[in-house]
């Protein structure tokens, strides 16, 4: 039964994404599967639009598409209902009690001339008759789909008590023919934006913590070098390009320095080096390959992947040095580790007899899980919020993008009609 | 479960509304060597060509090799990919000659300079590859400096999976993909 609801709940998404594909250029389809046993049950009526004013219906599609890809939610169905409210004061609640519906949004959209729209919303406690959020935002028209995730973000936070990822972006490696792009997306998919391209591979594109600038491997020059550009200007600036490989850039998390992996002649080692290209420091000292490093949230450890032991595992190490422990026990190859926001989780790919899957280890009590069912899957990065997982998985011998609630519980997956799409890296809030 | 929580939490969405994105500008990587140096893998590896029909290349035999024993297809310093076993990095036997050869021509030349490309097949994630086929350059390298060649005349450097034919269905073509190729510096 929840399969058959499942199968066409996917179904209907996928049309509805068509039809969005339509207004906006989407780069990403995106299914859905699975959904959290408590969900909400909302409703997200359509915004009211004073003439002169043509949002399509966008924002309430995008506020629905978003809390319903969550998991959290069950979206109630208001197609076919007259006379909707589209302000608090129209609500006759007697109706939604009947829906059984705990919030309901309602809102609309003014024109304020010169170019300029007014996004107004609320969010109303069906049982309590209250005001939950009560919002407006001037924008300009091209501002409306960001307008929509910073409202199903708001929607999030309140009722789920964590900020929402919606308004977030990912950046990825998109390879079209034999052209490889660094592309930014909105998390859902859309608005592609490439921020750099080449014949020649680029790999492991790295956010700054502020996410203005990204680090990443060039192989434009015949062998890996570290590039840092600046997603605003454009400017690049080589990082790294010393004798060997230069690879797997990491940042730290106040953006000062990054950790990254240079062989010179020998196996890869792990070096930390400022953000202006000074002080590099060699960090490991093993005649074994240490690769993958990735900063604690704390700033204090770099946890990286190395086969000193003989197959793969996951260790760390302090950030001043020292000797390295070893952090996973469990399975017989565990690379690639990257870290919950807060800290409390490490996520990284484990082989498990040729199945490359994602895994959640809990640093608390060492209790792993594995969350993706792929056989190739690559990348895990969480979501701002540490809710979600995004990682690069294979369709049908294509690379596309795949989400996992750090739950276990939900999965979408995000698909590019056009390309092989892999590692993905999910954006940091910007600080503002 | 957390149901308390949800209808508690205060309006810290506030904070987020303010998000303004930055904009980006795309860069373009300027490609400044034209094309790669096309990896022949297929015919290197067996030597065999499919129909019974062998081609011939007019560049190099009709026009000569300009006397560049690098470039003679007949002189083995032409054999450039050295393939190795799964999980390994172990140069086989079968490659001595090649790894001599090369050894013997940057001994005699010692302004000559060879980058060694690394390369694995397509399983294990991306940035661990770059190691593993860094692995295999060093392993060349090693084999190299024995046989005399100095450190300032190599480079290792690893391509990992990058170069790798994708989505192999079987060992034969894996192992196309496990290999280092010796490029020289003027190349």
């Amino acid at each position: 039964m929840m399969k058959a609801f499942n199968r066409v709940l996917s179904i209907l998404l996928f049309l509805f994404n068509i039809l969005l594909m339509n207004s906006a250029h989407a780069a990403l389809e995106i299914e859905i599967s699975g959904g959290s046993a408590q969900q909400i049950p909302i409703a997200i009526l359509p915004f009211a639009e004073a003439s002169g004013v043509a949002t399509n219906e966008m924002i309430h599609q995008i506020v629905t598409a978003d809390l319903k890809s969550s998991g959290l939610f069950r979206v109630l169905d208001t197609s076919g209902m007259a006379n909707l409210p589209t302000t608090s004061a129209q609500i006759k609640y007697p109706q939604w009690v009947a829906l059984q519906a705990q919030a309901m949004a309602v809102g609309h959209v003014d024109n304020l001339g010169g170019g300029r729209i007014k996004v107004t919303f609320q969010l109303m406690d069906v049982l309590k008759q209250t005001q939950l959020i009560g919002m407006d935002y001037q924008i300009a028209p091209t501002q409306v789909r960001s307008t929509a995730h910073k409202i199903a973000d708001a929607i999030y936070e309140k009722l789920i008590g964590t900020p929402g990822a919606f308004g977030s972006r990912i950046a990825y490696i998109n390879k079209v023919g034999k052209r490889y792009t660094l592309q930014v997306a909105d998390a859902d998919g859309y608005n592609p934006q490439n921020v750099v391209s080449s014949n020649e591979p680029i790999i492991s594109p790295a956010w700054s913590p502020d996410g203005s600038k990204m680090a990443y491997v060039s192989f434009e020059k015949k062998k890996p070098i570290i590039d840092v550009q600046s997603l605003s200007t454009g400017e690049r600036k080589v990082l790294a390009n010393y004798k060997g490989n230069n690879s797997a850039p990491a940042w730290s998390p106040d953006g000062s320095k990054l950790a990254v992996v240079l062989t010179y002649g020998a196996n890869s080692q792990i070096y930390t080096i400022s953000a202006n290209g000074e002080n590099l420091q060699q960090l490991t000292k093993s005649s074994a390959i240490d690769t993958e490093p990735v900063f604690s949230p704390d700033g204090q450890s770099i946890y990286f992947s190395s086969d000193r032991g003989g197959k793969p595992q996951i260790y760390k190490v302090p950030v001043s040095g020292g000797n390295p422990s070893r952090v996973t026990f469990e399975g017989g190859y565990n690379v690639s580790p990257h870290f919950s926001p807060d800290g409390r989780y490490l996520s990284y790919i484990r082989n498990d007899g040729g199945r490359f899957r994602v895994a959640l280890q809990d640093l608390s009590n060492g209790q792993v899980q594995l969350l993706s069912e792929g056989s190739q899957d690559e990348s895990p990065s969480f979501s701002p919020n540490g809710r979600v997982i995004l990682y690069a998985t294979k369709v049908r011998g294509r690379g596309a993008l795949a989400t996992v609630s750090a739950d276990g519980k939900v999965r979408q997956r995000l698909s590019e009609s056009s390309g092989d799409v892999r590692e993905p890296a999910w954006a940091p809030l910007a600080k503002q | 479960m957390n149901r308390n929580k949800v209808w508690m939490s205060v309006a810290l969405a506030m904070l987020l509304v303010a998000c303004k994105s930055t904009p980006i500008a795309p860069a373009k990587v300027e490609d400044k060597s034209v094309g790669t140096p096309a990896t022949t893998a297929d015919q290197n590896a067996n030597g065999s060509d499919t129909n019974g029909i062998k081609e011939v290349n007019i560049d190099s035999n009709a026009n000569g090799n300009d006397g560049n024993p690098l470039r003679d297809p007949n002189n083995i310093l032409s054999k450039r990919n050295i393939y190795f076993d799964y999980d390994s990095d172990a140069v086989k036997a079968e490659f001595r000659p090649l790894v001599e050869a090369h050894a013997k021509y940057l001994v005699a030349h010692k302004d000559a300079k060879v980058v060694l490309q690394g390369n694995t097949d397509e399983r294990g994630t991306r940035e661990y590859n770059v190691s593993l086929g860094q692995r295999r350059s060093v392993a060349v390298k090693k084999a190299l400096n024995l046989l005399g060649v100095q450190d300032t005349q190599i480079e290792t450097v690893s391509y990992g999976e990058e170069k790798a034919t994708q989505n192999c269905a079987d060992e034969s073509c894996f192992q196309q993909n496990r290999r280092v190729d010796i490029v020289y510096g003027n190349e």
